[in-house]
């Protein structure tokens, strides 16, 4: 993989991902890429295990399996599961935010962006020993990283507040901070967690601006519940259930996908049924009055698995899906669903179709919709 | 016992009143508490027989003085202090300007501290500073340096280290030993003394690294009885619980000795009178010397990224890896300098009483350096010096407390109440200042103007 000439145009491969907690598999055999130069978006309902991905792209977590490989811009390339947790932002330039935010509350701001500089600091504090008796190279090295840290302060519209400590600051300028304390290290790749979250619109707005800035300089891997905030800026959209990728492509592509409507929205079985109407399958409302519990049995693994259905999807290995999903995953209710319908003599497999390219132009609106959902009516969707 | 009393009756009562009640409430509480531990007492007779010694007299002093304390704090105190803080609430536009003490506080301290020994001679003379030097100066100079050496690890780290006096141990052990055997001179020896001690800072370093919080505490308490042990166990090393003695005295810097009987004895260079004050002297300004490198090497380490990186690692660990610090060398760090601090002040102890033995380590050692820490505010170097004058210099001044004697009767040693008053001086601080004397923290950089972070903001860290 490494060797493929394209291999450079990714900063980051992620290659069947696996993350177990116990019997919990929180990442089945996940893999996608991350082009340099955009935003990619990792979306996903609670719990689908987005947080897990990041913690293993930034060493939080050891994977069970697989490689995630990070190339850098001078062409250098790291595996990112192997290094140590502190070394993959100092070696391998990836910088991170969280979920709930992480700052250094009794710092000032100021004070929060020069820990950030700490590694090159630190060498030009001869390792402190220079430092100590105040060689003229650390003097110099410590302005500049003053200058380093007013810059982003002042992108990041804190620049009035340097002095003031961190933890007095509201919600959404500490997220700001978080995002320009980790652009402090000097990141190659920049992944955010939720950046969005609990942000007003305002904020939000100001927020899509600074990340358009940042990706002019840095790849980001973003995870975002906020929908307006994924299609506005993201150039490539990585959908996550249960541990499990159902979806990758640009947004256009990822908001009219079916699976993604169904699992996206985090809906109810009945909910299932209405997006399936909005796609207008009478098939598939036939066979829904069966009841929404027999979706959840076994019954429902076993369609799953019909062999010859998998060639109309792009996910060719359905049979050794990894989830926790307990029967529960929305994307596999759509899939069994058309696949069912797939295999009975129809006149057109619209769901499969629309779920692989959709294509299916008459049908884009009713998807529409609903994909819009999850900003308005579903605040469930956030933390 | 003002709880139990109903709002609404204490608006209608008259203040004099409602204290004279509330006296009154306060002596029976005292007497239904103390009837028992004062009023009677057992004791031994001649014959080794139990009797009851009745002290009606004291219960009823007691009493009296509980019940007229609390009519005055009633019906006095408490509306001064709701009128003062009325008026204060009235003018709250005038942001009061602090005062030139407490502008200029740590250069009067440094002032003061070099002007002490010469004060102390002056008024007493050379033989009756002696106690005012050594047991007042010096003995509170030894702990502001230990506490400001586990400040380091405590109060920037934010690592809760209980075993601090082990490493005290290991710097007195390293000068008594190695002075003794090879006759290295206190020069050579502090160096060392601290590098020994900060190699086991290391040591203890590397265990407890993934431990936090309690267990962290539980293990470097556990290492300073180790290190204890150690001590009394290893006899033809230690010489045991004996101690070692003999330990050779500072020289100036090898120029001029305090040994009487050397050629260059300091009164024969100087052509002045003997007295044993001059070393007492000298030993005040060596110490009052290492305060000064603690300090100085403190106030530049937290300027250093290695300082930010303590102080950010007990903000928040986590967050600390996601920017690429190496926590594991961060905190060895902390943990070497914070030991290094305190074996040098082993050894300058160890060289002031010329004698060493494991009843000095005791894990009481480590609380009370923990505890001035605490009190006088993480991370503040002032606050702790102050506490450390407070909690040492009155602990000290009890043994000049005779006066005590004629209240109390002759055997009443007020020196016995050392650990009482220690606590209660505690808990009245922690009530009256959760943080400390300087609950705020000084910011290491800034952009356009130094402003102190409140206390509410930092964290204690839990590592
Ligand atoms: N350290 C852990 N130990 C055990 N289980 C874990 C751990 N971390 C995460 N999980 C589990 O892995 C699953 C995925 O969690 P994760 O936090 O990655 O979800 P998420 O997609 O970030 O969700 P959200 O949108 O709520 O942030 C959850 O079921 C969670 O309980
Ligand atoms: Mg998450």
């Amino acid at each position: 993989m490494n060797t493929t000439p394209s291999s450079s145009d990714f900063i980051l491969q992620v290659e069947h991902l696996s993350m177990k907690f116990g019997g919990l598999v929180a990442i089945g055999d996940l893999s996608f890429q991350a082009r340099r130069g955009e935003i990619t978006a990792l979306i996903g309902p609670n719990g689908a295990g987005k947080t897990t991905v990041f913690n293993c792209i930034t060493g939080f977590y050891k994977p069970t399996e697989g490689m995630i490989t990070l190339n850098k811009r001078d062409g250098s390339t790291y595996l990112l599961e192997r290094l140590p947790n502190h070394e993959i932002p100092a070696r391998a330039n990836v910088a991170r935010t969280f979920q709930n935010i992480r700052l250094f509350s009794g710092m000032t701001l100021l004070e929060n962006l020069l820990v950030a500089q700490h590694n090159k600091l630190m060498k030009a504090s001869g390792y402190t020993f220079l430092g100590l008796f105040g060689f003229p190279s650390y003097r110099q090295a410590s302005a500049e990283s003053i200058e380093l840290a007013r810059h982003w302060l002042e992108k990041a519209d804190l620049v009035d507040r340097a002095d003031d400590p961190a933890g007095d600051l509201p919600y959404g300028a500490q997220r700001r901070l978080e995002i320009a304390r980790a652009m402090c290290t000097g990141p190659e790749l920049l992944c955010l967690d939720e950046p969005a979250a609990g942000l007003n619109p305002r904020e939000s707005a100001a927020l899509n601006e600074l990340l358009m800035d940042i990706k002019n300089s840095t790849s980001i891997l973003l995870i975002e519940h906020d929908m307006s905030v994924v299609m506005q800026i993201s150039d490539h959209v990585v959908v996550l259930e249960y541990g499990r990728k159902i979806s990758d492509g640009s947004p256009q592509t990822v908001r009219t996908d079916p699976r993604v409507i169904a699992a996206y929205l985090g809906v109810d079985d009945e909910e299932v049924q209405e997006v399936l109407v909005e796609v207008g399958d009478e098939d598939v409302i036939e066979q829904l009055d069966t009841g929404p519990d027999s979706a959840h049995g076994p019954g429902n693994s076993a369609s799953m698995m019909a062999g010859p259905v998998s060639d109309t999807f792009e996910h060719a290995d359905e049979g050794e899906r990894v989830t926790v999903s307990k029967g529960a995953s929305k994307a596999a209710q759509v899939d069994a669903r058309a696949a069912s319908i797939a295999r009975k003599p129809q006149p057109a497999a619209k769901p499969a179709a629309k779920s692989s390219t959709a294509k299916a132009a008459p049908k884009k609106p009713a998807a529409k919709e609903t994909a819009a959902k999850p900003t308005a009516g579903k605040p469930g969707g956030r933390k | 016992m003002a709880a139990t009393v109903s709002p609404e009756r204490d608006v209608v009562a008259p203040p004099i009143q409602r204290a004279f009640r509330e006296g009154l409430y306060a002596g029976a509480i005292a007497l239904g508490l103390f009837v028992l531990f004062i009023g009677l007492r057992t004791d031994q007779n001649i014959s080794n027989e139990l009797i009851l010694v009745q002290r009606w007299l004291l219960l009823a002093l007691v009493v009296i003085a509980t019940a007229v304390g609390r009519f005055l704090y009633v019906g006095y105190a408490q509306p001064a202090m709701e009128r003062a803080k009325a008026e204060k609430a009235k003018a709250p536009a005038v942001v009061a300007e602090p005062g030139f003490v407490r502008r200029n506080f740590n250069k009067i301290g440094i002032v003061v501290l070099l002007l002490y020994p010469i004060a102390m001679v002056l008024a007493f003379g050379f033989q009756g500073s002696l106690k005012w030097v050594d047991n007042f100066g010096i003995q509170i100079l030894i702990y502001v340096m230990l506490a400001w050496g586990l400040n380091i690890v405590v109060g920037l780290a934010g690592l809760l280290d209980l075993g601090y006096v082990a490493f005290y141990a290991v710097g007195a052990y390293a000068y008594a030993l190695l002075g003794t055997h090879f006759g290295l001179s206190f020069w050579i020896l502090l160096p060392a003394a601290g590098c020994m001690a900060a190699f086991w800072g290391v040591m203890l370093g590397f265990p407890v690294l993934r431990l936090r919080g309690d267990y962290l505490a539980i293990v470097t308490l556990a290492f300073g009885e180790i290190i204890r042990l150690v001590i009394i166990n290893w006899r033809e090393v230690t010489n045991g619980s004996a101690g070692i003695s003999g330990i050779p005295k500072v020289s100036f810097f090898g120029l001029m000795s305090f040994n009487v009987s050397d050629p260059n004895y300091i009164a024969k260079v100087l052509h002045i009178a003997q007295s044993g004050a001059y070393y007492k002297i000298f030993l005040y300004y060596l110490i009052l010397a290492l305060c000064f490198l603690t300090a100085f090497v403190t106030i530049r380490l937290r300027r250093l990224p290695v300082g930010r990186a303590w102080e950010a690692l007990r903000e928040d660990e986590i967050a600390c890896r996601s920017l690429g610090i190496n926590t594991t060398t961060t905190k060895l760090t902390a943990f070497a300098t914070g030991a290094m601090f305190g074996g040098f002040a082993g050894s300058f102890f160890a060289a002031r009483q010329g004698f060493v033995s494991p009843e000095s380590f005791v894990f009481l050692e480590s609380a009370i350096i923990l505890a001035i820490v605490v009190l006088g505010g993480m991370g503040s170097l002032g606050g702790i010096a102050v506490a450390a004058l407070v909690m040492i210099g009155g602990t000290e001044i009890l043994r000049e407390l005779g006066f005590l004697k004629v209240v109390f009767g002759p055997d009443f040693t007020p020196e016995l109440y050392r650990m009482l008053l220690f606590g209660m001086a505690m808990v009245i601080v922690m009530l009256w200042k959760p943080r400390g004397f300087v609950g705020s923290r000084e910011p290491t950089a800034f952009l356009k103007e130094r402003r102190a972070v409140s206390g509410s903001f930092t964290k204690e860290g839990h590592g």
